[in-house]
């Protein structure tokens, strides 16, 4: 391509606390409009905001696994502007020293390792949440105060799939830091996209930004259109002005939210209402100590100790749940190879089928290891295997338990299997002609006869040995 | 710097605050005099001076993650001017 597409993210991130950022009410999700409200939050006259130390931890947790420098005095900003869902008419923020800055992330796109540039990370409050009919604008502010980061990257991306490699690592990382649960259908974790295009070897272009996008489907689409929409403009002799637009993931178009002559003038200033934030050495190094095994820490042990590609391990490490469900898997079975097989196809399908997560499945890790025992001791076959997971799902019963009430064990009295061996064989005598004049493929057919006759019960190895003992016999 | 009539017009629209044109003048020369005023502080040589990120020597006035209960929803909506549908009302926003 004639063009370079330069990408950089915010990414905002609620932080898992019980509480909000600067008041006690709490964060949970989905309760009644305005029942998570005070004084502090509504912005009422005469309260004093006070930091929750979660935050701050948290936001320092995320900035070590982002390789981020630790400032060890940060403060508090307000930045002004008017908006319904804001009911100080100022936002509390960091301005000009945020809690992390200058970090990198690594990311892996088809096979290439990348390093994205960490501008900085931000602690901040949340607005509340409009909603909109033809009789006017509701605001709920319970949102209103939620504690979030906000992560800013260099301009280092270069297409939609780094684009989303990128969000898809720092969610893993908030995860596995249990900085936040990362619940996009929650909008724990939303990204606003700045992107501008260029000709190879050309200053950078002229940016717009596009907000709120909640899933990285919707990411990875916004920035596809938006580079085709700019591309476009250019060759049509036009210049890209510098605005803010809004993805609508429906349509799968954005349009101008504001250009830059109406763009907001904050004037942001220290926030008289609180004080610095100074950390110690032994605070940081503290924090560090303590932090939770990162996604390619776990990564790199699944391909040493348990041999396991680097596109598994890859795929397995994305989720924490993922990972540690099947870790506890293989404490089971340990059978490392089968489980991440289970887990990243009949699981992982079914999963998506139903729209549902792992904790949502209704088995648990030893349910699946025991799964995997049954078949490595031939209790079951693989195929068999498959109807008594779909069991698992659907009734949330042991494996072992399924195998037992619907029959499923698997035969292998040679005595009983022999017997339907040579009927099978007697009754189709042309297959036993084409076998033993070598005909291989011959001896597939015969088994297939005996798998429906048992329904797929038949150990399959057994049946393969009986019917070459019985050609000497027929 | 001086102060305009434009930079007046433009705080005025920030801050949301309707002001009479013909009062305009006004308002450049009384803020123009504070400004003047404070500018005196730019004469000072501050090299070595830190900016000062807060007026009192206080730092990490942090509270612990512990959930208190919230308003009740009729109390936090008992100073709205308009309310409806368990949330305050406004006039509608088109983005």
């Amino acid at each position: 391509m004639e063009y370079e597409i330069v990408i950089g993210l915010e990414i905002h991130s609620e932080l898992d606390t019980k509480t909000k950022i600067f008041c006690g009410c709490s964060t949970a999700f989905g309760a009644e409009e305005n029942t998570q409200t005070c004084p502090v939050c509504l912005g009422l006259p005469g309260v004093l905001p006070v930091l929750n130390k979660k935050v701050v931890e948290y936001a320092v947790k995320a900035g070590i696994a982002t390789n981020c420098n630790i400032a060890r005095f940060s403060k508090m900003d307000r930045k002004n502007y008017f908006y319904p869902d804001l009911p100080k008419a100022y936002q509390i923020s960091q301005f000009d020293l945020p809690i992390c800055e200058n970090g990198s992330v690594e990311i892996d796109v088809d096979g290439e390792k990348k390093t994205i540039g960490i501008t900085r990370i931000h602690i901040e409050e949340d607005a509340g949440k409009l909603n909109h009919d033809s009789t006017g604008t509701y605001a709920d502010n319970n949102r209103c105060g939620v504690p979030l980061i906000e992560i800013v990257t260099e301009p280092d991306m270069r297409s939609a799939k780094e684009a989303r490699a990128f969000a898809e690592k720092i969610k893993s990382i908030l995860e596995y830091t249990e900085v936040s649960d990362c619940k996009m259908q929650e909008g724990s974790l939303r990204f606003d996209v700045n992107l501008s295009v260029r000709k190879f070897g050309d200053p950078l272009g002229t940016r717009t930004e596009m907000k709120n996008l909640n899933s990285f489907r919707a990411l990875e689409r916004a920035v596809e259109y938006e580079a085709k929409r700019q591309i476009f403009e250019i060759e049509q002799g036009n210049k890209i002005i510098q605005q803010t637009r809004k993805w609508d993931d429906d349509k799968t178009e954005s349009y101008s939210l504001r250009s830059k002559e109406e763009a907001h003038d904050y004037r942001y200033f220290p926030d008289p209402d609180l004080v610095p934030v100074v950390l110690t050495e032994e605070y940081i190094s503290n924090i560090e100590r303590h932090l939770p095994k990162l996604p390619w820490v776990r990564k790199a042990e699944y391909m040493e100790k348990w041999n396991l590609s680097d596109y598994d391990a890859e795929i397995l490490v994305a989720s924490k749940e993922i990972a540690t469900f099947f870790e506890k898997t293989v404490d089971v079975c340990n059978d490392a190879k089968s489980a991440a097989n289970w887990l990243m196809g009949d699981i992982s399908a079914t999963m998506n089928e139903k729209g549902i997560s792992i904790e949502e499945a209704g088995f648990s890790p030893e349910d699946l290891g025991e799964l995997v025992n049954l078949i490595n001791k031939n209790t079951i076959s693989t195929s068999i295997g498959k109807q008594v997971l779909k069991e698992m799902f659907d009734s949330g019963k042991k494996p072992s338990v399924i195998v037992q009430e619907k029959n499923l064990a698997q035969m292998s009295d040679a005595g009983e299997l022999k017997g339907m061996v040579l009927e099978v064989m007697k009754a189709n005598p042309q297959s036993v002609e084409d076998l033993r004049s070598g005909k291989e493929k011959a001896i597939g057919f015969l088994v297939g006869q005996i798998m429906r006759q048992t329904k797929g019960k038949a150990n399959p190895q057994m049946v393969n040995e009986l019917i070459k003992e019985c050609m000497n016999e027929i | 710097m001086k102060l305009t009539k434009e930079d007046v017009i433009y705080v005025a629209d920030l801050a949301r605050l309707e002001i009479d044109e013909n009062e305009v003048d006004k308002y450049v020369e009384q803020l123009g005099k504070i400004l003047e005023y404070e500018d005196q502080l730019n004469q000072i040589d501050t090299t070595d001076v830190l900016p000062t990120a807060h007026v009192l020597p206080v730092k990490n006035v942090l509270r612990e993650d512990v959930p208190v209960p919230s308003l009740d929803r009729e109390k936090a909506l008992m100073n709205a001017p308009s309310q409806d549908k368990g949330c305050f009302k406004v006039p509608k926003v088109i983005e």
